[in-house]
């Protein structure tokens, strides 16, 4: 039993520091007729209070598109974006929820995502990230993971990326790049060998800005690798990802 | 326009001051002055209709007819920041079953980021060991694989869908936000030596205790080629594990 007493302790802390260190909440008043409390982040969930003009509320947290209020009374319940902006802040102006836009897009410094496709007939995994000097030039370094029937291989790149057109919805890009390919033939194989050899490549892709901070990426690449044997390697390479922006 | 110019001039003034290291207080003093006759030309030239005339770009017309100039305090509100929780993370635990090689605990961690109200992507890295096969214990033949070859790793990213949110109602008073998802993705499992690309689909049941506070059922199935036992055969690997995330 007396365990339990520091454990209590503990666990009044952690709450406590969850929900009451931040008692600043941003205020907000209802301007359009009423605005729905529904009692979970979606839409989905029931309605069970509405707020009606004129009535202020507390916003607590957000959820995706979703944000948690309190009314003056303690009710407490999630409210869509859009219903959201049709309130007021102690400014006199209509709550702007800022979410990244068409201009961020095409004036972003970091990105950061995850690739998968093909590699020569393998499939291929990857993380990469990336920074931008300007709208049109950037620096990206991947790591992607190539798994085929006989052998896996880590494949370490730095690359550079123009993009001609930075504005554009759906926006090429051209990139060139070298880097270090280490492959591991299975174990159940005879003939094993494990090799690291340089690897560079050109490439050409799109980025499309698909909502918030995210776009969707396509890209083809040509590789050649320089093995220690007589002849070169070459490889296609197809891939499509995902990526945040900042 | 003024208070602009004002601004902008003492900035001026502030970095020429530093920059030249003649801080004294007598050059500041002059400084200052000649600045606030500066500022008070300025307002002279910016409020006579003379001043507007030879200075297009200055206050428009109608701030001149404008008799009482009212004292209003603009209210200093600092807006608080909306905390987002769009983040999971946390830890699971259960059992997987290996085809071939036994059923053995499992644990690993996950981090999830949710797009929207309904779809998240789902990053994890898990691990568990594996037994001798029936053939190896039977036959009392050399072992297919050394211990350190047994354990069996994998990490995957895939997609969720929340298929049916609802609530979970709890006695009386009690209501809980819950969802079932479903969920598929890809990844690598390094087992036997080798790492191998592995599809993975499943569903599973998070039960928000409080905001941030999930605890999660899943199941999920991790698809993989294995040539371990001599020939090359697709391997389903059944995981079932409990969780708890954090929201942040």
């Amino acid at each position: 039993m007396r365990i339990y007493g520091p454990l209590l302790l503990i666990l009044q802390f952690l709450l406590m520091n969850v929900t009451e260190a931040e008692t600043q909440y941003q205020e907000v008043t209802v301007i359009d007729p009423y605005i729905e409390l529904h009692t979970g982040p979606g839409e989905n969930y029931p309605i069970f209070f509405v707020v009606e003009r004129d009535q202020t509320v507390q916003i607590l947290k957000r959820k995706t598109t979703w944000f948690k209020v309190r009314t003056l009374n303690g009710k407490e319940g999630w409210v869509s974006r859009d219903q959201m902006e049709q309130t007021m802040t102690a400014l006199g102006e209509n709550l702007h929820i800022i979410d990244m836009t068409h201009n961020d897009f095409a004036h972003r410094r970091w990105e950061a995502g995850v690739v998968a496709g093909d590699f020569n007939g393998a499939n291929s995994l990857g993380v990469y990230g990336g920074y931008a000097f300007d709208s049109s030039l950037s620096v990206e370094t991947s790591l992607t993971q190539v798994l085929d029937d006989f052998s896996d291989s880590l494949l370490l790149s730095v690359n550079l990326v123009s993009q001609p057109y930075p504005l554009w919805r759906v926006s090429p890009f051209f990139t060139i790049g070298t880097g270090i390919i280490n492959t591991n033939s299975r174990q159940t194989l005879v003939q094993s060998e494990d090799n690291t050899d340089q690897i560079n490549h050109v490439g050409v892709g799109f980025r499309m800005h698909l909502t918030r901070r995210f776009l969707l990426r396509g890209e083809y690449r040509d590789y050649v690798a320089f093995t220690s044997r007589n002849d070169n390697k070459e490889f296609k390479e197809w891939r499509a990802g995902l990526a945040a922006f900042f | 326009m003024a208070g602009r110019s004002r601004g902008l001039f003492l900035t001026t003034m502030f970095t020429f001051v530093h920059k030249k290291k003649i801080f004294s207080p007598l050059s500041a003093g002059i400084l200052l002055l000649a600045g606030l006759c500066l500022i008070q030309a300025q307002t002279m030239a910016a409020d006579s209709p003379s001043g507007a005339a030879s200075a297009p770009q200055s206050d428009p017309p109608s701030d001149q007819e404008q008799i009482i100039k009212p004292e209003l305090d603009r209210r200093d509100i600092t807006v608080p920041h909306i905390d987002a929780e769009d983040f999971e993370i946390g830890a699971y635990a259960g059992v997987m079953s290996v085809e071939d090689f036994g059923t053995n605990m499992v644990t690993g961690i996950r981090l999830a980021y949710h797009v929207t109200e309904t779809t998240f992507f789902e990053v994890a890295y898990g691990m568990t060991d594996t037994q001798e096969t029936s053939y190896e214990r039977l036959s009392g033949a050399a072992k297919l694989l050394t211990d350190d070859e047994r354990k069996l790793t994998y990490y995957n990213l895939s997609i969720g869908y929340n298929l049916l949110p609802g609530e979970t109602f709890i006695g009386r008073n009690h209501a809980f936000n819950s969802a079932l998802y479903v969920i598929a993705g890809a990844g690598s499992t390094d087992f036997g030596g080798d790492k191998r690309f592995t599809t993975n689909f499943g569903a599973g049941y998070r039960f928000l205790a409080t905001d941030w506070l999930a605890i999660h059922a899943d199941v999920r199935d991790h698809v993989f080629k294995n040539d371990i036992l001599g020939t090359d055969k697709t391997s389903h690997n059944i995981e079932l594990n409990g969780g708890l995330t954090f929201f942040f």
